[in-house]
This record gives C-alpha cells, structure tokens and sequence, in this order.
C-alpha cells in the first residue's frame, strides 16, 4: 500500500489516500501520477474538481513499516498550472539556479502539544501551569509534557530517511522543537513537510493534536518559530563571515519582503509571535547580532569565532512554508534581488 | 493520586515506535546542570555514527538565558562532553553524555563545580580517594504532596517504614526497582537500595567511586532518576526537609576512605582527618548544599538522626554525629568514614572536592585556596 500525501495550507490540515499495488515496485521513478477531489480541500469548484497529484520524493513509511512508502506530492490544477499553495515548484527552480553555491538549511520546527479540547496538553484543565522557567530542556514530569510523542516521532523519521538531527524541550510547557537538517536545496522544503505529517500521524496515534501556531496562547508564553539556519559554500570556507555579512546586509534591506513569506498570512500570522519579547524581535524592525536571541538575525557564538560557518534567520513561523522561506532566503541573498516583489525569471 | 497526564499516554504504541530500527544514526542525550545547580536539563542530537569514547562527542551549546545562566542578549553557553553512559531509555546504541557549562568566554558557568573538583582530584591521584554517597529522596504526585500519603493528612507515625514491605509500608517502589536497572544498565555505579525512615522516602548508593567519578555517577544517577519518574507521572524531591515537623529530612551521606585509610592501621589516618574536619566545620557546611547552608538550616536540627548544625561532632556508630565512624572500621582499625552533614540536594563535586582539600590538601581556614595550573 503507498500513502500519497499533499500538502494544502490554509489551515495545515493533512490529506492522504493509498492505495494498493499487487507487486513490489523496487526503485521511486516506478510511481504513478495520481489525482483528488479538489473541492474537499479547499483547492477547487465541484463543477471543475480534479487536481493532479505528481510525486516528488519518496520516503519509507513507519508506520506501516516497510516496503510500504509515503509519497510526498505537488499539487497541479485542472489546467497542469500549479496549485496555488503548491510553492514547491517555483522552490526547485530557483534551488536548480544557485545549485553551484551548495545553500545548505536547518529548520528547527517548534510546535505545541495540545489535547483535543484544543487547551495545550498537561495543562491543568482550568488554570495555568506555573510560569516559565523550568521547562526549557526539562526533564521530569512537573517540567516535561508529552516526551513520548517526541520520541516516538524522533524514531519514526530516523526510520523514514528524514534527516532529523536533533529534538528539546521548549520554554512553554508542553511545547517542543526538532530541527532539521542540513538538507541542500529543495530536500529542506521537503523533509520538513514530511517530518511535519509524520508529527501529525504520531500525535493521531496517542490521541492529541500538534499546533503548528505561532502563538497558540497570549500573554506571557513563548510562541512558536521555525528559525531557520543558512549557509553557502563559500559562507562555509575559511572567511565566510563577509559573505554572511554581506547576504546580512541584503535580508537588512528587504525585511517587509521576507515578513510576507515567513507565514502563510502574509504576516498577519507572526504578527502576533514576534513581539519584541520571548527571544523574539519585533516585527516592525530589522536587526542583527552575534548570539542575540532578541534579533531578526543571530550569529552564532562560535561563528562570530571561527569567522565563518552560517547564520540564523529566527523570523519564520512555525507554520511557515519552508519552501517559501528557503526561495526567499536564496532570492535575497544569492540572486540578488531587491524589492517588494520577487523577480520573474 | 496526581499522577501527570503523559504518564496516561498509550505505552503500547510508544513501544511500536520504539522498536522501529534507526540504521546508523545515534542519538545522544546530551545532560548538564542549570543555573539553580540543582536543575538539571536535556536536549538530543543525531550523530552519523557510535560514538566509542567521549573525544568521538562534538562540543555544543545551548541559551543560556532559558536556564537562569545568561542574558538575552548573550547568551549562548558551551556544552563541553565529560562523560558518556549507554542510554536505558533509548537503549543501544544511544547515550547519555553528561557535559560541562562554559561560559560564552570559555571560563565555567557558575553552576560548574566540575572543573574545579576536576583539578584537585588530579592533584591527590596517589592517594586513591574513593567515595561512596547515600543519595536519599522523596517522591511526589505532580501536586507536590508526597506520593501515597492521603490527600488531606498524613501516614501513621515513622517506625515501619523504614526497610519495609507490604502496600501499607513501601510508597512507589515500582520507581525504585526501574530506575535500579536503569543504573545498571547505562554503567552508572549502583550498588543498593533501601526504603527509607519516611514513607514515599527511599535511598541509593552509588560507589565506591574515585575521584571524579563520584560526582559524574551521582548526577546522572539523579537525571536517570528525574526520567525514570516522569515516564511513571511523579516528581522526584531532593529537599532537605520536604515535610516539616515529626518527619525525617533528606540526606546525602558521604563515605570516605584513601588507600591510607584502608590499609593496616588506617584507622590513625581516619582520626586525623576528622580532626581537621571539625577544625572546618562552617567550610564544610558552605560546601554541602547548593545554598551554602541555608536548606541544611531546615534538616541538621540534632533530631531525626541528624547532627546539630552549628556543631561538630563524631562518634563511633554515632548516627547523631556530623562523623560517623562505622563499628566495623572501629574494630578492625582501617576502613573508612561517613560524613553525614551533606544535604540530598548537593552538588557531589563540591562535596568530594571540599573533603580532599580539608584532609589530604591539609587546607585551614574559611576559603579553599587557590592553586595555580
């Protein structure tokens, strides 16, 4: 049986449907074209509803264990011109230009565990957990809510082939992060949604919800990033620190541009996140600094250093659309651009 | 009973995942202590391949200012790899990597004791320091109410709880036995158990250690321990004196012994060492809680099997003492001996460190000095 997944953003609710093959397929170009009912995801009209599902990277399924498979798609109209929410294509085109520059990304997805009352998990039903404090990288049960989702999901994806490298507790109670990566090119955009569906499916499994909102409650909790870490090659090499000084100077130039691509509202989403407080900038400003939690932009410590290596954008969303952060990122910094709108090419 | 809401998730389908197998790639738990030096915190990194030894652990770092350690606006700290342990939760091939704090300038966080114990053991390597520490503590609902006590009152008075059997007498030993293999399994030194005068209170020894290692094992015996309750939905308590009144505190009694001590007619060397010991009392009792003496204050009353703070005492089988000598070392004139002011919640690398200094070091005085590299 293969799981064929989409993704679809507005809301990011999963769809999947399998179905079965009578014999093996041995190697991924053996897999076929696919179709859905667009008008039940809110990406057609019933009159006209067929949308086209094309395959684009393969994974093994852990939950079904293998030599079952989970497929993760683009999504094409009617009319073969892609979905509206199917950023990946123009992703891959903009990766495929500046593949001689090997960009290299981490993301480290933070997420809230909530139960299916919607109030977030081991939360006392009618009040508040004690302030924050003595959670961050917790352990016992008064400080960490829900570690055996985390668990479960670190295995499931070590299992599958995404390239998760690393899993802490978050400053928020029953709030949690894994990080991916490095991945170069289009595979970031691609293992973070997958490792995404596979948070979602283990959390089905123990019968609670992942939030994927960047400020699942207000007041003075931490909300949820998806800070996303960047390098070049020549980043990477012996002085790379003025080139990630230079690509600084650029994303300096052009935060409105990145804002908008950062959540899948445009920033109204983050609007509500990046404050100012809680490790956050402040949406209206750009800034920049070594090992400053409170900037748009951290240099790391030990880059600061070493004088080369990569740097951290920590604006992203937690439901941000990695293929739009990671394009946005190589649009600014490697192509060039300038301006509110990204070129044509 | 307050147990947490993660303890009631299916343990069956953590299993399934569990068991998927996970090719090359390790996970290392990488563990250090927080600012409070009691906390202790977590977090996990992939690596491509088994690490054999700990230079094969690369160096990280953390923020700092989610963990009391540093600013906001500077805050990246260094996690440096001390120790590496088989992880019991992870299984094989996974580790637990017990690690030092540096500071963003290199120097040692506040909170890291280990360096500096670190330096001293390796001045005394020929006196083949051993320690063996009784760790007690109390285990809590996730209301904070000591586990298996009825919700608005108390046990019958202490008497039958100590070394005890049946339901009425031993509170949460489920706790004990797992987190026993937990020991033996990721390597850590165990070497027994015992339920304890107050009820939900128990003990483990860890040792006989030398030099540093007493405090890498005793950390990560109390982490194993903080894990091994969470997945059970109870909280582990190191205070002092969890429950004032009538009720026995928490301690952590420290035995000592050198290769002196333990040879013909060590009991000479015994006696002198607790003579410079009492000659220090106040140091000592600075040094045995993370609070320079503050928590002890509530717990070394003279009752409870306790000695008085403010005084320095030792005796032969003299549980009431600051120094207990045990019978048998007092018969057979070598051995070792038991300093039983250590709070539950200190730091053993501040404790073994300042039990060298006193008596193979020779220091005097209220401060430790300071030796040049």
């Amino acid at each position: 049986m293969r799981e064929i997944l989409k993704n679809h953003h507005r809301t990011t609710h999963w769809t999947c449907k399998s179905f079965s093959f009578y014999f093996n397929f041995l190697v991924s170009p053996d897999l076929p074209e696919w179709n859905f009912d667009g008008s039940s995801t809110y990406q057609a009209e019933g009159s006209n509803s067929d949308m086209y599902l094309i395959p684009a990277a393969m994974f093994r399924d852990p939950f079904r264990k293998d030599p079952n498979k989970l497929v993760l798609c683009e999504v094409q109209k009617y009319n073969r011109k892609p979905a509206e929410t199917n950023l990946r294509i123009t992703c891959k085109k903009v990766m495929e230009m500046v593949a001689d520059q090997h960009p290299w990304f981490g993301m480290e997805q933070e997420y809230t565990i909530l139960g299916t009352d919607g109030h977030p998990f081991g939360w006392p039903s009618n009040g508040f957990p004690g302030p924050q404090g003595p959670y961050y990288c917790g352990v016992g049960a008064d400080k960490a809510y829900g570690r055996d989702i985390v668990e479960a999901h670190y295995r499931a994806c070590l299992y599958a082939g995404v390239n998760i490298c690393g899993t802490n507790a978050e400053v928020m109670p029953a709030q949690w992060e894994f990080q991916v990566g490095p991945c170069e090119g289009i595979d970031m955009g691609d293992h973070l949604w997958v490792a995404r569906f596979i948070l979602h499916r283990v959390c089905e499994d123990f019968g609670v919800v992942a939030s994927f909102d960047p400020k699942p409650i207000p007041g003075n909790w931490n909300g949820a990033g998806c800070h996303t870490n960047f390098s070049t090659k020549e980043m990477r090499e012996d002085g790379g620190l003025k080139a990630i000084e230079e690509s600084i100077e650029k994303l300096g130039k052009r935060h409105e541009y990145h804002i908008r691509a950062y959540d899948p509202k445009g920033g109204l989403d983050n609007a509500r996140r990046l404050t100012g407080r809680h490790e956050t900038s402040n949406i209206h400003e750009f800034s920049a600094g070594v090992a400053n939690r409170g900037a748009s932009i951290r240099i790391p410590r030990s880059v600061g250093q070493e004088k080369r290596g990569y740097f951290e954008d920590r604006r992203p969303s937690a439901n941000c659309d990695p293929y739009g952060v990671t394009e946005a990122l190589i649009r600014t910094c490697l192509l060039n651009e300038e301006g509110e709108e990204p070129t044509d090419y």
